[in-house]
Order: C-alpha cells, then sequence, then structure tokens
C-alpha cells in the first residue's frame, strides 16, 4: 500500500512509456478491448446523453419562460384530488368572469392580471379566403403587460376597446399571410364566424415550443374578452404578473386567497383551481431532471460496476499474459510500485479510451434525439458532463485495476521469468 | 572442498565477494539446499563462466549474484555494498544500476522498438528524456545495431535480438554482466558472433559472468567455475580447466582467438 504514496513521484517518468504501451496492447488486442470496454461505452454514452437532452430540454423551457416572463402566473381550473368536486365536470369548476372582480384591490403583489377566454374555434374570412380551426382567444388589455409579445403593427387593446365590447381583433403575421391581407392591414374588415371584425393590431407569433402536436400550425386571433364574452359563454382562465420575482410566492398566496373566497371554498375543502407560475413550472421541472439524473445515475453506476468488473478480468489476464515482462521490468529495476502504476496507468488508459468512445457514442445518440424531436433541438453534452464522466472511467479504473496491479507487482521476478 | 581462486588481476578493483552463502527454499515441508556455503571473489575486468548439471545450484546463483534472490545466510557484498540486509526497492535499484541481464530467451518488448527497448532500464532511474535516447543509442553502437534501432523485435534476427538485449544490459554501465545460456536459443554461427561481442567487452573492461552448461561457450571465459550440489566444485584459469582441453580439441580455430 506504500506504493500508493509513491506512485506519483514514479508516475511522471513511467507515464509516457505506460501511456504508450498501455495503447499498443489496447491496439494489439482490438476485439478484446472493445468487449472489454463496451460496458464503459454504454455507461459513459447513456450518462451524457441523458444529461445532454435534460439541458436541451430546460434550455428550451428557459427560453420560454423568457418570453412570458419569470413573473408571470397561471390561474386555471382544477378538479381537487380529494372531495366531493373529485369527479365534478369541467363545466361545474369552469371560473365565472365575476370570480376575478376586484382581484387587484385585494392582492397587493400582484401588478397585472388579465382574464382569458376561449370561445373554441372558428373559420376567419377575408374576400374569398378563409381559414378554419383559428382558436378566438378573449384578452383584457393588462395582457399586453403580462406576456411579452409585442404589438409590431397597429395598437394594442385599449380600455375603451374592453369595455365597449368593440368588434376588433388582433392577428398575428402567419394568419395575416394565409388571408392574403395586405402588409399594412390595419382597419380592414374580416369574418370570425358570422361577425364582423376591424383588425387593429398584429401581434408576434410565440416562440415555438415544438411539442411535435401541430403547434406551428395552429392559429390564433385575439380580440378584447368583453367582446368574446357578448358571443357566447367562453372557458375562463387567467394571467396574472408579480409586482416582482421576489414577491412571486406572495402573489401566489394572495391569488388563491382571494379566489377561495370569491369560489367559496370552506376552509376544509381543498382547491378547486390551479395557481401556477413558470417559476413553479421550473422547479417542478428541476425535480423531475433531478430524479431522472439520479435514476440514469443509477443505471450508469450498474453499467459502470459491470464494466469494471469487464476492465479488472481483463487486465487480470493482461498480469497473467505479461508475466514474463513484469518479470524482466523487475530484473532490470523496476519497484513495485513502479509495475503498480504502469498496470494502473493501462487500466484508466482502457478506461479512458472506453470514454472517448463512449462520449462521442453519447454524442451521435445527442445528434439522434435533437433531430427526431424539435422539442430537443438544443440538446448538447455540456463540458461538465464530459468532465464528469471521464472522472467516472478514471475512477472505475483505478478501483478496478488496483487489484490486478497490486498482483502484478507482488509477483516474484524468479518466479515471473520461469513463467511460460 | 573449496577452491578459492586467486585471480591473476589483482591490481583490479574487487567487485563481488561471496562469503559462506547458503540458499535454503522450502518446498510444501522439505527443505531444499539450493546453495551450501559458497565462497567467490570477483574482480573488475573478469570473465567467468558458472558451469553445472541442472539442480547443482548455478541458477540460484545466479539470481543471488544478480540481486534477484536473497540469501538464506552468508554475505554477499557487490561493488564495497553489502547486499544482504536490503529491501525490496533497494534490491531493485541495485539491479538497475549495477547488474546487467541477458537471458536466453531474449525477453524483448514486442510493442517497442530497438531503442525503446535498450531504454527501458533507464525509466526506472533518474534520467531525463534526452539522457535516455543518446545512452540507448550508444549501447546500441557498442553491440554494433546502431543501423537497426527503429526496428522492433520480430523484425530482427535472432542474433540481433540478442544483440539489443545485449545493448539494454550495458545500458545503465552496470558493475557485472549477468548471462544466462546467452547462445542456448541461437544456431552456432550466431552464437559465435554473440561471444564474439562478449570477448570484445571483456577487452573493453566490462566484467562477465556467463552461466552456461555448454562447455563451447564456457572455454571464452578466462576463469571457469564448476558447481555441484550447491558448492564450487572446481574454480580455475579456463587454460587449467578440463572443459577447456576437450572444447580446444573439437573448436580449435574459435577458441584460438
Amino acid at each position: 500500500m506504500i506504493a500508493l504514496f509513491t506512485a506519483p513521484l514514479s508516475l511522471f517518468r513511467l507515464s509516457y512509456q505506460s501511456v504508450y504501451l498501455a495503447l499498443a496492447q489496447i491496439w494489439a488486442n482490438k476485439t478484446r478491448s472493445i468487449l472489454t470496454t463496451i460496458g464503459i461505452v454504454i455507461g459513459v454514452a447513456s450518462v451524457t446523453s441523458v444529461i445532454a437532452a435534460l439541458t436541451g430540454l430546460k434550455a428550451k423551457i428557459l427560453t420560454q419562460v423568457e418570453t412570458f416572463g419569470t413573473n408571470t402566473i397561471f390561474i386555471s381550473s382544477r378538479r381537487p384530488d380529494k372531495g366531493p368536486l373529485r369527479h365534478a365536470s369541467w363545466w361545474t369548476i369552469r371560473f365565472l368572469p365575476e370570480h376575478f372582480d376586484d382581484m387587484l384591490e385585494h392582492c397587493p403583489s400582484v401588478a397585472h392580471f388579465s382574464r382569458m377566454g376561449s370561445a373554441g374555434q372558428q373559420t376567419v374570412r377575408f374576400g374569398e379566403k378563409s381559414v378554419e380551426n383559428v382558436s378566438i382567444m378573449g384578452i383584457e388589455p393588462a395582457y399586453h403587460q403580462i406576456e411579452s409579445r409585442p404589438v409590431v403593427l397597429g395598437r394594442t387593446f385599449s380600455a375603451i376597446d374592453d369595455m365597449q365590447a368593440r368588434q376588433v381583433c388582433l392577428i398575428d403575421p402567419k394568419l395575416r399571410g394565409e388571408l392574403r391581407l395586405d402588409r399594412d392591414c390595419i382597419g380592414q374588415s374580416i369574418l370570425i364566424g358570422y361577425n364582423t371584425f376591424a383588425i387593429v393590431g398584429v401581434i408576434e407569433r410565440r416562440p415555438e415550443l415544438g411539442l411535435g402536436m401541430g403547434d406551428e400550425e395552429h392559429n390564433e386571433i385575439f380580440i378584447p374578452f368583453r367582446t368574446l364574452k357578448k358571443l357566447g359563454e367562453p372557458w375562463i382562465w387567467a394571467f396574472a404578473a408579480s409586482k416582482s420575482a421576489q414577491v412571486l410566492e406572495e402573489a401566489e398566496a394572495e391569488i388563491s386567497f382571494f379566489l377561495r373566497r370569491t369560489r367559496n371554498i370552506r376552509p376544509n375543502e381543498p382547491d378547486n383551481f390551479r395557481v401556477e407560475s413558470l417559476q413553479s413550472a421550473l422547479d417542478t421541472f428541476n425535480k423531475i431532471a433531478m430524479t431522472v439524473t439520479l435514476a440514469a445515475g443509477g443505471v450508469v453506476g450498474i453499467s459502470l460496476l459491470v464494466g469494471g468488473v469487464g476492465i479488472m478480468n481483463i487486465m487480470l489476464v493482461s498480469v497473467s499474459e505479461r508475466t514474463r515482462e513484469i518479470g524482466l521490468r523487475k530484473a532490470v529495476g523496476a519497484k513495485k510500485s513502479a509495475i503498480l502504476t504502469q498496470f494502473l496507468i493501462e487500466s484508466v488508459v482502457l478506461c479512458f479510451v472506453g470514454g472517448i468512445v463512449g462520449v462521442a457514442a453519447g454524442q451521435g445518440l445527442t445528434l439522434i434525439i435533437s433531430g427526431i424531436n424539435p422539442l430537443l433541438e438544443k440538446t448538447y453534452i455540456p463540458g461538465w458532463a464530459i468532465l464528469l464522466s471521464f472522472g467516472f472511467a478514471g475512477t472505475v479504473g483505478i478501483f478496478f485495476g488496483m487489484f490486478p496491479a497490486i498482483k502484478a507487482a507482488r509477483l516474484d521476478p524468479i518466479e515471473a521469468l520461469r513463467h511460460e | 572442498m573449496q577452491t578459492i581462486q586467486k585471480t591473476p588481476q589483482k591490481n583490479n578493483r574487487l567487485i563481488i565477494q561471496l562469503e559462506n552463502v547458503t540458499r535454503i527454499y522450502k518446498v510444501g515441508v522439505e527443505l531444499i539446499l539450493a546453495l551450501d556455503g559458497v565462497y567467490l571473489e570477483l574482480y573488475e575486468n573478469e570473465y567467468v563462466a558458472i558451469m553445472g548439471p541442472s539442480g547443482s545450484g548455478k541458477s540460484t546463483l545466479m539470481n543471488v549474484l544478480g540481486c534477484l534472490d536473497r540469501a538464506t545466510s552468508g554475505r554477499y557484498e557487490l561493488d564495497g555494498c553489502d547486499t544482504t540486509r536490503l529491501g525490496d526497492a533497494a534490491l531493485a535499484r541495485i539491479r538497475n544500476e549495477r547488474i546487467g541481464f541477458v537471458f536466453q530467451s531474449f525477453e524483448l518488448l514486442s510493442q517497442l522498438n530497438a531503442l525503446k527497448n535498450v531504454e527501458m532500464p533507464l525509466i526506472y532511474s533518474r534520467n531525463g528524456w534526452l539522457a535516455r535516447r543518446k545512452r540507448a543509442k550508444e549501447a546500441l553502437e557498442r553491440v554494433g545495431l546502431a543501423a537497426r534501432i527503429k526496428h522492433k523485435p520480430n523484425q530482427l534476427s535472432g542474433g540481433e535480438k540478442q544483440r539489443v538485449a545485449i545493448a539494454r544490459a550495458l545500458v545503465c554501465n552496470p558493475s557485472i554482466l549477468l548471462a544466462d545460456e546467452p547462445t542456448g536459443n541461437l544456431d552456432s554461427k550466431t552464437s559465435e558472433d554473440i561471444l564474439a561481442l562478449f570477448d570484445q567487452l571483456h577487452r573493453e573492461g566490462q566484467t562477465i559472468i556467463l552461466v552456461t552448461h555448454e562447455e563451447s561457450v564456457a572455454v571464452h571465459a578466462k576463469r571457469i567455475i564448476h558447481m555441484k550440489d550447491g558448492r564450487i566444485h572446481s574454480d580455475l584459469p579456463a587454460q587449467q580447466d578440463p572443459t577447456y582441453r576437450t572444447a580446444q580439441t573439437s573448436f580449435p580455430p574459435e577458441v584460438s582467438g
């Protein structure tokens, strides 16, 4: 064991030739080396690609968070997990517009808030052109302060648009193109269902999340909330923004408290709605990502363990195959520590080769993943994951190479030289 | 019967001194007396052949002389340094600095070229990269292989391989060159070449110990030691040894030079 401490000293002189010899050994026994390191390769490839996928997903979600703003809070109906409303129909637990009345006065941490309404999908017409399945969304003017979707042309909705329930709308550039409207389409009239609406502005599309569910094809048109209400009873939810990221949690609590009262929920009953910020969604995601990473880590740990046993096995074979070499080295003056170091280096090099192949395979997997699923298009292997992989591979090399190396170091030179 | 031969080169330095060296092996419950009180003195630039049938203790003596093995009792001084009580690491250092081994089956590393094979012992001593290369080249020049330093063992003939092995043994400037049946795997022509190389090294001042059972090899030495039952049976200058006469009648031209 003393050899362990003196090893670093001789390492410097030995390493060059040991690494060279180890590589020569690996090259000379290609098939054997491939089979031996396959455990390491699989372990490293899976850990890097899982980390890469999670990194990519997170990057994508963060872009999304940036557009929504980190202060944004979503409010929507939800069936509680327990209680009599557990199996209630969605309609019975729906939001009514008056649930949100005076919310700003009662929630001091909330800066803006907008009811949102959806009246399903309609066909939109302009002249001879028509576009089917356009989602009709009702928004209040405060919406423009909450979601950062700039109006690139024309104007945003005003309080008067909403109060008078004017038949005005905001469209996005894609719909403008599909309806063959003029580039400057402000003031032109289109038919939504059977109602005429005047276009007051062009709003930017939401950056595509690319969930692969026809999201990119989807068209939205915005009209004032009260106009929507006039057309029929909409499905309602709401967006709010806290005054700052620091008071986000207070804002969420205030909204919950307020809504429990307006929705007449008794103190012992569970919420039948959900108040959620992107931050809390992000926290949830991080928790899930951590769990996935740990689970993957467990799988990888097992595969590295199996790989390590393979490494140990092959190193034992190598030691017994090269008994005469060990005898010779001892005869020409190699100390125990030198032999130990040589075989440790060899096993670490073997693992590193496995690590390199593994990272390459992980990179390949990553490219495939990001090609298949647009949600994971930002997938890449972060530098720390590569370092981590090599750290693991090296540790496996040292740990499982130790026993064979000690065996080699303890060989008696006379016996070793006599070995056939 | 011990014959302690005082050598003719008395003005040379004493390199090896064995005093009552014994070596006992334990095989199962049986004790085997491989060396039974050996006395031996060797001076610088001597050329000694150790002969004897198998089981005579000549291999054990060689292992003890080469510091691969320790005497069970007695005293072994090499270059004025008592090796009897030294630990593994110190013995490794002595093997590295003072002893050059040449083996019957060359023991070259097949993945390394001639130069790297010769450099190998220097890796285990404190030598810089450049110094290693320079000394390895010099050693290869000394054995007449300067032209083949980049060749790997499988590209070399048997004689060339043994020359590389000799260069490797010489590269640390050892006090003694220990050759164990150096011509055992070579044909007679190549054997003569290798022995001629030993003769040349001897003329250059190298102390050489040859372990062999072949008389034609032993007669190249200037002093022949016969081992029997773990003891030195006879120790005579080559000309007085009976081996020399029988060998001379069978191979007169080679031996005369």
